[in-house]
């Protein structure tokens, strides 16, 4: 319940933001900003609660941006059908890409490696067949109309989007409480221990990668919807598989509002190099790549994890709390956080039953 | 059909192309075996390094043979570091983290190229660029025939050094087993970052040898990592010998491939390979264990 409050506190905000502020620049930054964290939270769907790390997540965005464009300019098709079809169709990839992966027991640094070798070739492919535009991209003819999901100012593009953010969010509080989400988050942390208790790994982490396929489809055909072009290494490059990931790790992997806090954070930030800077080529990846660095070095939990780490001697004696501890989000570490309290203040001679009351 | 002499100078071509890919793929090989770590800045750091000798030979008038002194011990010392101040501290005992780190690293070396060098492509001017022996019915360039000649050199220099030198056995010794060689008084930290820096020193001397005969631009690095893990996976994580194999395979594969089907579905199929191999034989052509 506290999680669908929150998504509702959040929607409501962002969708209010078109009302009161005119700024196109604030505007597109909000836009950016819930496209990346729709991005993000896609990446998060299969890396932070799946622990499958995907190097290669501008596979499905660009299925799902081909899709959107091949279908609407070589058949003419209702670009909010194409939508449909570039989920389904993103959803699929990644059910059959997760499906071979996991199937043949690819996990860790290959799996992340054998996403990076999908993207690569769908890159190469796109480039040499012709009904992808090959090398010159496809162009959307601009024609404005709510009809063909062309919208002449911001708005338009930030509700739609921060639909699809809110599906995202659902998604994931529902992971969290979910059955499925218990199983990906056990799997994550421990896969033998899982299988051993009557959990199918491959069955769960087939799943989430087909999910945050579909989650990032959406996003591929909006990018085409808002720019109206695509060409191959805009859809299958690093540069949206690395954001996506980035995202999701500086805010936190395996939360539901770290993906939301990284990207913004990181939309917020680049917005902020480019006026300091101006256009220059590569200052915003060097910023990405280097929090990713330092991330990694001093806070591998991410923004999320930042009054955790506090906690950890706390929390750490109970046996539980690693596979919980880690997929709480700030909230869930509150209410765990009186738990902690409890155990280090009154509890020093009855370990047991504050275990019970723990692992409930 | 295509004349048999042209598939020969293909062949011949890939053999060469594939000796600098055997380069690559050493060092990656050996830092994976050892510290059981993908080092996914591998192909930023080539990167690096033929933007070093290159800079060398434009600035200084240094030959990219003679810059061989001067890049391999800086790119040793870079990769010692690297090891010793950012990913070690990364771990936090998980190696999908380290993956992380080394794709950080990669991001912000590519894009503190593209920003400082911009997005051109460069090459060298050598007298030797454009000569080229004759190899049976096939001409071959001089540079490429020297890279074959040096990634030769390079890889039993290896393969003595990890057989006979007290270091060389003290990796091992690490990559067989940590705990016991820590108790034995080696120190891991120390050999970690001393694989990872004779592993960019590997990577200092293909650069050297790969310059004269090719092109650097910020992004050079990417064609090579996938390769050079295709390589690597083909061979068997750790594997030497089969680095050397699987790297003048992907050669050779990737020059035929490129000459029957066009450059990119060339590329397509080594990707295909990698994909194959990951999928029904990720302990490689020489892997002793899944």
């Amino acid at each position: 319940m506290k999680d669908l409050r929150a998504i509702a506190i959040f929607a409501g905000l962002m969708a209010s933001v078109p009302l009161f502020v005119h700024s196109g620049v604030v505007l597109n930054l909000c836009m950016m900003a819930l496209f990346a964290t729709l991005l993000s939270q896609s990446w998060n769907i299969l890396g932070g609660f799946g622990g499958q790390f995907s190097f290669g997540h501008a596979l499905f965005f660009g299925m799902g941006a081909y899709t959107q464009g091949v279908f609407q300019i070589q058949f003419g098709l209702n670009p909010w059908l194409c939508l449909v079809l570039a989920m389904g169709s993103s959803a699929m990839l990644g059910l059959l890409v997760g499906g071979l992966s996991f199937r043949y027991g690819l996990k860790g640094s290959y799996f992340a490696l054998i996403t990076l070798a999908f993207a690569e070739v769908f890159r190469i492919l796109a480039l040499s067949a012709n009904f992808t535009g090959a090398g010159v991209g496809l162009m959307l003819p601009l024609s404005e109309s709510v009809g063909n999901m062309q919208f002449s100012s911001r708005v338009g593009f930030i509700w739609l989007m921060l639909f699809w953010v809110v599906c995202a969010l659902l998604i994931t509080a529902w992971l969290r409480r979910s059955r499925l989400g218990a199983y990906l988050q056990a799997v994550r942390d421990n896969e033998d221990a899982a299988q051993a208790l009557g959990v199918d790994p491959f069955q769960v982490k087939w799943l989430a990668c087909g999910l945050s396929a579909a989650l990032m489809g959406v996003a591929g055909a909006f990018y085409l919807q808002v720019f109206q072009y695509i060409d191959p290494a805009l859809a299958f490059g690093p540069h949206t598989s690395i954001s996506a990931l980035v995202g999701a790790i500086v805010g936190g992997m395996g939360t539901l509002w770290g993906p939301v806090l990284g990207a913004f954070a990181l939309e917020i930030l680049s917005e902020l190099t480019r006026n300091l800077f101006g256009e220059l080529p590569g200052i915003n990846m060097v910023i990405y790549g280097s929090l990713l660095i330092l991330i990694m070095v001093f806070l591998p939990r991410g923004f999320a994890g930042i009054r955790w780490q506090g906690l950890q001697r706390d929390v750490k004696r109970t046996p539980s709390s690693g596979s919980i501890g880690v997929s709480a989000s700030v909230k869930g570490l509150e209410e765990r956080l009186q738990v902690g309290d409890a155990l280090t203040s009154g509890a020093e001679s009855q370990p047991k039953s504050d275990r019970s009351k723990v692992q409930t | 059909m295509f004349d048999l002499s042209i598939v020969f100078s293909s062949v011949l071509n890939g053999l060469t192309m594939g000796a600098v890919y055997t380069l690559i793929a050493l060092g990656l090989t050996l830092i994976y075996g050892v510290l059981h770590i993908i080092n996914f800045a591998h192909g930023a750091a080539l990167m690096v390094a033929l933007y070093g000798v290159y800079f060398l030979k434009v600035k200084l008038g240094i030959d990219p043979y003679l810059a061989l002194p001067v890049v391999v011990p800086s790119m040793f010392v870079v990769g010692y570091f690297l090891q010793k101040v950012i990913i070690n501290h990364a771990s936090h005992g998980k190696d999908e983290n380290i993956l992380l780190v080394t794709l950080g690293i990669s991001i912000v070396l590519e894009n503190l190229a593209l920003l400082l060098f911009n997005s051109d492509t460069r090459n060298i001017e050598t007298s030797y660029t454009l000569s080229t022996v004759a190899v049976g019915p096939a001409m071959i360039a001089i540079p490429k025939l020297l890279s074959c000649l040096g990634a030769l050199v390079v890889s039993l220099m290896l393969i003595v050094f990890m057989r006979t030198t007290d270091l060389g056995r003290a990796i091992r010794a690490v990559a067989k087993e940590k705990a016991g060689a820590r108790l034995m008084g080696i120190d891991v930290e120390h050999v970690y970052a001393m694989c990872f820096g004779i592993g960019l020193s590997c990577l200092g001397a293909a650069a050297c040898f790969l310059l004269p005969a090719f092109y650097v631009n910020p992004t050079v690095g990417n064609g090579f990592v996938l390769v050079a893990f295709t390589i690597v996976v083909l061979g068997g994580m750790g594997s030497f010998l089969g680095a050397c194999v699987g790297g003048l395979l992907i050669g050779v594969i990737e020059s035929v491939g490129g000459l029957f089907l066009g450059d990119s579905l060339g590329q397509v199929g080594i990707f295909v390979i990698f994909i194959l191999v990951l999928l029904v034989r990720p302990q490689g052509l020489f892997g002793l264990k899944a």
